[in-house]
């Protein structure tokens, strides 16, 4: 709850670190409320300026460095970016999941429910995995072992976390399916991930991620692999389902457009920073930083009318090694003067309520109104 | 592959004459691959992956040509070049009929027709440096040669807003925007008239999709050059194409002038995949009437009879479930008395009296982005909102017979190669 945090503590926090009481997002989640018996902390996700580096032979990349946000009980929080921009190892970071080596998390915590994730031992961790975060990713096909049935695979998460017998894991799993929407739940048990298509596949997924009631999705592009009508199934699966069961999804994608339909709010990352968050409304209508900016105009849209020139972000994302101190999209950027190249910003607030941004151009005795 | 084999190809109807106002024109055009099996692999069958589809490609435009995986939309684009051959129907380069043409007429032609792949890791020799990749074709087609040669080489990666002395680096050292550049630079060095451009940018981030898009753009212009455009994403190709086809199971059943075919769609798949394709504002989000289609496409093996979409169409369940959508396929037919608009559904009409699929888009949204205070800005500080450096015209003089329209004179802009793309001279301390 970054952005709600600093609607209220605006005045004396100029940075996202503070916590402070978080009416906003209450009201916004009341199903989830109603529900939410098991509440143990303010947000279900407080991740607090947490660095995640790889260690490479040609120096310690920076992949996320120092980002703290919070994803309230059922909300729907979006992570955007280009690739290399964090977002991935963000997610791996809170599931414990960056490969070590080269990856580790050298700094920040995690607090899932009030549990300190970076604190647990591996099998607690393991036990967290799967039963209270579940996992949408990319590639169904590799995500789903081949030589495993569905039934099976949606079975051992189920088993493992849940203590059913046999019979009852299988009609749960029969339930799932057919709460996916894959026809003929029943027979299609024993069906391999190869007898499914692409649609189908992430459908099986979904269902692995719902099997044990999680609190938090965490859902890594889940629908880049898909055609257009398949992906709009799939979200549109993944948005009744989460309202349905009051999930909270961390969703990462790369769409700006189904970041708009799907979140409440969105971070935008870029070079291992969040450098701007915002209710959905707010950061589509008003965004207060030059990336974003260029993502959008860089957007073909088929509400526009035929476009002539794209107005385009120039050159690449920086390399994250060794960044220096100063705004990290300064090289790409149209309106970066001195205090960009020598001092990096802050996440600090803007007018409106719940939006930061990392920019000196916008704040408030910034040179852009 | 299979030209020999026309199964259940029906007798193509009489083509039309050819117009020289279009570069190509594809008649009754079927691509088949057989299925195979046993120890004897004899034909179980066919994927009819291209099954009669008849549309003209015109001198200079932008075809874009969309639908979803496995449509076969990419094996139209190899079938016009002839990487894939036909299994019926005919493609006619300027009037040429490809398909009947021997491999020592067909060279001739292959020069005055490239493509450029969707994957720019796979598509590159990762043995080959730069300059080997794009001297290939320069020397499979006699163009030129010694310094002649590598002064072509040059343009061309000039032209497409790379640093000439890249030439000696290999693929693996570039990052995906640069490679597709490297890509349009090696089917541009035999001066094509006509580019199949497969997916050419679907597997690059946003902001360097943008870049490469502006270039695709800017080349037509400069070079006059012909494309067929083809995507998944109907906003590109809407931002593309002055003319946009839709393929549903092998064959296409909308086509139109982009304001026509997004703004009142006379197919019910059209509308449907409308419906999918996420706006980047949650307001328009909100709006959205989005159609849910049953299930996945059917298999191109035995495809449905009468309308191929009739098994997932909610216009045809909205009827309740008329019989002519089973039995008798659709031919294109003009929408709503729109010139270039034809559509094949039996009751487009119909179609074109709901909103929906159509009712988030919206043209008169105001599209956010840069501010207006920060345009402004730049304007005051620089004197230009634009940031376009305007490339030396390449010297193309030397090709034999020269084609396309080259005009010297006019000023071709795009990213200026030294602040685009390169790693290397970033000026600053990143």
């Amino acid at each position: 709850m970054v952005g709600a945090d600093e609607e209220i503590s605006a005045a004396d926090a100029p940075t996202i670190v503070e916590l402070s009481a978080d009416d906003v997002l209450r009201a916004r989640t009341d199903a989830v409320a109603n529900a939410g018996l098991g509440r143990k902390a303010e947000h279900l996700l407080e991740v607090r300026n947490l660095s995640t580096h790889f260690f490479t032979p040609d120096g310690v990349v920076q992949a996320v460095d120092d980002v703290s946000f919070d994803v309230g009980y059922g909300e729907t929080l979006g992570l955007v970016g280009e690739s290399g921009c964090g977002k991935s190892v963000s997610a791996l970071s809170i599931a414990r999941l960056v490969p070590d080596p080269p990856g580790r998390i050298v700094s920040g915590s995690i607090l899932f429910d009030g549990i300190d994730v970076l604190k647990l031992s591996t099998e607690d961790m393991r036990k967290l995995r799967g039963k209270e975060i579940g996992f949408i990713f990319q590639d169904p096909l590799t995500s789903l072992n081949p030589t495993l049935t569905i039934g099976y695979q949606i079975g051992e998460a189920i088993k493992e976390h849940m203590g059913l017998s046999s019979k009852a894991a299988r009609e749960r799993i029969t339930e799932l399916l057919a709460k996916v929407g894959i026809p003929r739940p029943k027979d299609r048990l024993n069906d391999y991930p190869f007898q499914f298509s692409g649609g189908m596949r992430q459908r099986v997924m979904i269902a692995i991620a719902l099997s044990c009631d999680p609190k938090l999705i965490l859902a890594d592009e889940p629908t880049t692999a898909l055609d257009v009508t398949i992906q709009a199934q799939i979200l549109e699966l993944i948005q009744r389902l989460s309202s349905e069961f009051g999930t909270a999804v961390l969703l990462i994608t790369h769409d700006l457009g189904i970041a708009a339909g799907m979140c409440d709010r969105v971070n935008v990352m870029y070079a291992g920073r969040i450098v701007e968050t915002g209710t959905v409304d707010t950061l589509f209508e008003n965004p207060r930083m030059p990336y974003a900016w260029g993502l959008l105009d860089s957007l073909p849209r088929i509400d526009d009318v035929r476009g002539d020139r794209l107005r385009t972000i120039e050159g690449m994302p920086p390399l994250l090694i060794a960044p220096p101190k100063a705004c990290r999209f300064a090289p790409r950027c149209d309106y970066a003067r001195d205090v960009c190249w020598n001092s990096e910003p802050e996440l600090t607030p803007r007018a409106e309520p719940e939006h930061s941004a990392r920019c000196w151009a916008t704040e408030p005795d910034g040179w852009i109104g | 592959m299979t030209a020999t084999v026309t199964p259940a190809a029906p007798k193509a109807p009489e083509r039309a004459p050819h117009d020289p106002a279009n570069l190509i024109e594809v008649d009754d055009l079927r691509v088949y691959f057989p299925i195979r099996s046993g120890i004897f692999k004899t034909e179980k069958g066919h994927v009819k992956a291209v099954d009669g589809t008849t549309f003209a490609v015109r001198r200079g435009e932008t075809l874009g040509l969309v639908g979803e995986s496995g449509c076969g939309k990419s094996t139209i684009g190899r079938a016009m070049i002839r990487l894939r051959d036909a299994t019926g129907g005919s493609v006619r380069f300027d009037g040429v009929d490809l398909t009947t043409l021997d491999p020592g007429q067909l060279r001739k032609y292959r020069r005055r027709m490239q493509i450029i792949f969707q994957d720019p890791y796979g598509s590159l020799d990762p043995r080959m440096t730069v300059g080997s990749i794009i001297a290939e074709p320069i020397e499979t087609h006699h163009l030129a040669s010694g310094a002649a040669k590598d002064e072509r080489i040059s343009d061309l990666l000039r032209l497409v807003g790379l640093d000439p002395n890249y030439v000696k680096r290999y693929p693996h050292e570039f990052s995906g925007g640069q490679r597709q550049r490297i890509g349009v630079a090696r089917a541009l060095a035999v001066e094509p008239e006509f580019i199949v451009c497969d997916e050419p940018i679907s597997a690059l981030d946003v902001s360097i999709q943008a870049q490469v898009l502006n270039l695709l753009t800017d080349l037509r212009t400069r070079l006059g050059l012909t494309y067929l455009f083809v995507a998944h994403d109907l906003s590109v190709v809407k931002h593309i194409s002055d003319r946009v086809a839709v393929m549903y199971l092998g064959k296409i059943v909308e086509l139109g002038p982009p304001e026509q075919l997004y703004g009142a769609p006379g197919h019910p798949y059209t509308r449907a995949l409308l419906s999918a394709v996420p706006v980047p504002d949650p307001v328009a989000e909100r709006k959205r009437k989005r159609v849910i289609l049953k299930g996945d496409v059917p298999s191109p093996v035995n495809p449905p009879p009468g309308c191929r979409f009739h098994t997932r169409c909610w216009l045809y369940e909205r009827l309740g479930q008329p019989e002519d959508c089973r039995t008798i396929d659709p031919p294109l037919k003009m929408v709503a008395d729109v010139p270039d608009h034809v559509a094949a559904c039996h009751y487009a009409d119909e179609a074109l009296k709901t909103d929906v699929g159509i009712a988030h888009i919206d043209p008169n949204q105001v599209r956010r982005g840069t501010p207006a205070s920060a345009l402004a800005s730049l304007v005051a500080e620089k004197g230009t909102a634009e940031q376009t450096p305007v490339l030396a015209a390449p010297a193309f003089a030397d090709l034999p017979e020269p084609t396309g329209e080259v005009s010297a004179t006019d000023a071709f802009s795009t990213e200026d190669p030294s602040s685009t793309d390169t790693p290397t001279d970033r000026v600053d301390p990143f």
